[in-house]
């Protein structure tokens, strides 16, 4: 199912939840609403749902308005953080509970119920109660439940925040594989950048009730056309700082000096935004050399994050291997100019070509 | 400040009359620096809420006693034990202001005003609260009342340890990171003994200076991030540090190395005489390669995580997953891997074989 927000807003009393929208999503596909709590995830899934009625604007499903018509009324399911599960049912009955309702022969609800199970691998599980389960598995359940009814739309309200993190690898890996054979267009929230990526498809990056950007998962990602698209999409979060411009070379600070790439060399001189994400910012390697102080160093297995004071501006680098530094320590980071993410002065991106 | 030492510890619920004991907790034998940053690591029911508990003192354990800086403890209620706790959610005072609510543990004791004043002040200095101090709890956010929460497991400098129970559960992604950093940070100014408890591997290996995995009631490393990175003692460390974890494959053994998919292995481990036992590889996603030759595969699944890119490869039914650069390619044609011999482990059931002997 196609679905279309043409200016739909959402006020609650003096307080906007949601400014003027426009969005399409495209039947089928796997779509990701990337932002922080309060950002507009959750109103922007409710209006989609029909549970929220918009204060301006229409929702168009396929080539039909359906502003206004109630949830009940559209081929809709929702998942939510929390695991909601009827608790005096057993895992069967709470998957074959929406196929009841619909009316559907008992063989029938039988197939289904059994194929999904299986799906989600709680074939074991089907005769216990949600009180027996692990988180995990009460989550499976509740998808399942959302699956079986071959709902056009579904909702996923950040469903895998509340499982252990081992486990959300797990049905992160599984859960666009699951969809894709439904035909059913997903939405999907979640808060974590790196979550997004996973998933892949589409993504909408929000913030403070306003969709930022959207368009494919990996170019939202490596080309956000604002300073406010990029900060939505990275964490750690992205490293900035004001450079001074003279012709074709960026000066930041007193010593890194760089040459622009060409077609921002033609752009007048003056003060402009960097962004590099804490991944190209490198303690050893080529590129531009700066220099700071080193406020944290963090290691996980695999990665050094130190966290470190360039020019008066707190950045992130985020480095293969191990990198021990001590509290205070002068330092040296090197940065590809190639890498860097230019932007202008209302913070909106600016095209780099050689 | 205390050194924490665990002497034969361990616990079990009273069985049913006439059954044997089921261990909650396996046996621990261990000794925790004095100052150290130590995280519990491991999944839902792995056992850490009960080692917690026994460092708490809300339990007692069956057997074994626990000492801190050489003193037995182990019949010590909590409230004699002096140590501070910060739990999941917030435990704040509403109607107090921030800096009532930090000054509480202090007055609790009779701490003189103006000890407790330098004292407040210090710790909100170091978490950015020194401008709110005057303001009721009440309005703050989640993550401003978890910082008050912090703060008062902070404030008492006459603890043993601090203990910290998934205490970054209700915090934003975004905000996560700052307070871990802090944390760590403050570790690094006041030296208290700090045992934090999570499930997530991200806050555990960048809080702690040591990790104690735990699996199934017992613990299975303790060592370093990078230790816990590089040498996995049990396929369990390998699974659950790394994400995508340690890929675990089925192997045999021809004359001491280790054959799998028909391929004889490079590795530094030298002289194993075949001793039985279920056999396995284990090798990091990023330490598998693409390559000229070596063990042919078909490409399952490319994932662009910006970073880098995790490649699902198949050899047979064996699914391998491999994490390459952002910019490197994958090949179309007849792709073939190898695996780096510097860290490649050989594991009979589950436990690591240490090069040399068997």
């Amino acid at each position: 199912m196609a679905i279309e927000l043409r200016k739909v807003s959402l006020r609650v009393g003096a307080e906007t939840h949601i400014h003027e929208t426009d969005l399409s999503l495209q039947p089928g596909e796997f779509n990701i609403l990337l932002g922080t709590t309060l950002s507009g995830k959750t109103s922007l899934m409710r209006l989609m749902a029909g549970l929220e009625k918009p204060t301006s604007g229409e929702l168009w499903a396929n080539d039909s308005n359906v502003t206004g018509v109630p949830v009940q009324k559209r081929s809709v399911a929702m998942v939510y953080q929390a695991f909601i599960n009827y608790p005096s049912f057993s895992v069967y009955d709470n998957i074959a509970s929406p196929l009841k309702v619909a009316g559907l022969p008992k063989a029938q609800i039988d197939e289904k119920v059994r194929r999904f199970a299986d799906l989600l691998q709680l074939t074991p599980m089907l005769q216990r109660l949600p009180d027996e389960l692990s988180g995990g598995q009460q989550q499976r359940t509740a998808l399942a439940r959302a699956l079986v009814k071959g709902a056009d739309l579904v909702l996923l309200d950040e469903p895998l925040a509340n499982l252990d993190y081992k486990l959300r690898e797990e049905l992160r890996d599984e859960l666009p594989k699951m969809f894709a054979d439904t035909g059913a267009t997903v939405v999907y929230a979640t808060s974590e950048p790196l979550e997004a990526l996973m998933l892949g498809g589409y993504t909408a990056t929000l913030n403070e009730g306003r969709v930022v950007q959207f368009g494919k998962t990996s170019t939202i990602y490596r080309q956000p056309h604002s300073l406010e698209a990029a900060r939505v999409f990275s964490d750690p979060p992205i490293n900035t700082a004001t450079i001074e411009k003279r012709g074709s070379s960026a000066q930041l600070g007193e010593t890194a000096k760089w040459k622009l790439p060409r077609s921002l060399a033609d752009m007048p001189d003056g003060r402009y935004t960097i962004g590099i994400r804490p991944h190209h910012l490198l303690p050893t390697g080529k590129g531009v050399k700066v220099d700071g102080e080193v406020q944290i160093a963090e290691i996980s297995g695999s990665e050094s994050i130190v966290r470190v004071n360039i020019e008066g501006n707190n950045w992130v680098s985020e480095a293969h291997g191990i990198h021990s530094y001590k509290f205070g320590e002068r330092s040296s980071f090197y940065f590809e100019a190639d890498r860097c993410l230019y932007f202008d002065a209302r913070d909106q991106l600016l095209e780099t070509r050689e | 400040m205390s050194q924490i030492e665990f002497s034969n510890v361990r616990h079990a619920y009273p069985p049913p009359a006439g059954q044997a004991p089921v261990y909650a907790l396996q046996e621990i034998d261990q000794v925790w620096d004095d100052g150290g940053a130590y995280a519990l690591l491991g999944p839902s029911g792995c056992g850490k809420t009960t080692l917690l508990n026994i460092i708490s003192g809300l339990l007692t354990p069956s057997e074994g006693s626990i000492l801190f800086d050489g003193q037995e403890v182990t019949a010590l209620p909590t409230t004699e034990r002096h140590i501070a706790q910060v739990f999941q959610f917030p435990v704040v005072y509403d109607t107090m202001t921030v800096f009532d609510n930090l000054a509480f543990p202090l007055r609790n004791r009779q701490m003189p005003e103006a000890q407790v004043t330098r004292r407040v002040n210090e710790i909100a200095e170091m978490l950015d609260l020194s401008e709110r101090l005057q303001q009721r709890a009440a309005g703050l956010t989640a993550d401003g009342k978890q910082k008050i929460s912090l703060g008062r497991g902070l404030v008492r400098e006459d603890v043993n340890a601090i203990l910290f129970d998934e205490p970054l559960t209700v915090i934003d992604p975004h905000l996560k990171w700052k307070l871990r950093s802090k944390l760590k940070q403050l570790h690094q100014q006041i030296g208290v003994t700090m045992i934090y408890v999570t499930h997530d591997q991200v806050e555990a290996l960048t809080f702690a200076d040591k990790v104690v995995v735990m699996y199934d009631g017992g613990v299975v490393q303790v060592g370093t991030p990078v230790e816990l990175f590089n040498r996995p003692k049990h396929t369990f460390v390998g699974y659950f540090i790394g994400s995508p974890g340690m890929n675990v494959l089925p192997c045999t053994l021809d004359r001491g190395q280790p054959v799998f998919a028909s391929h004889r292995l490079d590795t530094h481990h030298e002289g194993d005489s075949d001793a039985g036992g279920r056999l396995e590889i284990g090798i990091r996603p990023e330490f598998v390669s693409f390559s000229n030759d070596g063990i042919p595969v078909a490409i399952d699944k490319v994932e662009d995580l910006g970073r880098y890119q995790v490649v699902t490869v198949r050899h047979e039914s064996q699914q391998i997953k491999m994490v390459i650069g952002e910019d490197q390619p994958i090949p179309a044609a007849s792709p073939k891997i190898h695996f780096n011999p510097d860290h490649l482990h050989l594991y009979r059931d589950d436990w690591m074989v240490e090069s040399g002997h068997a």
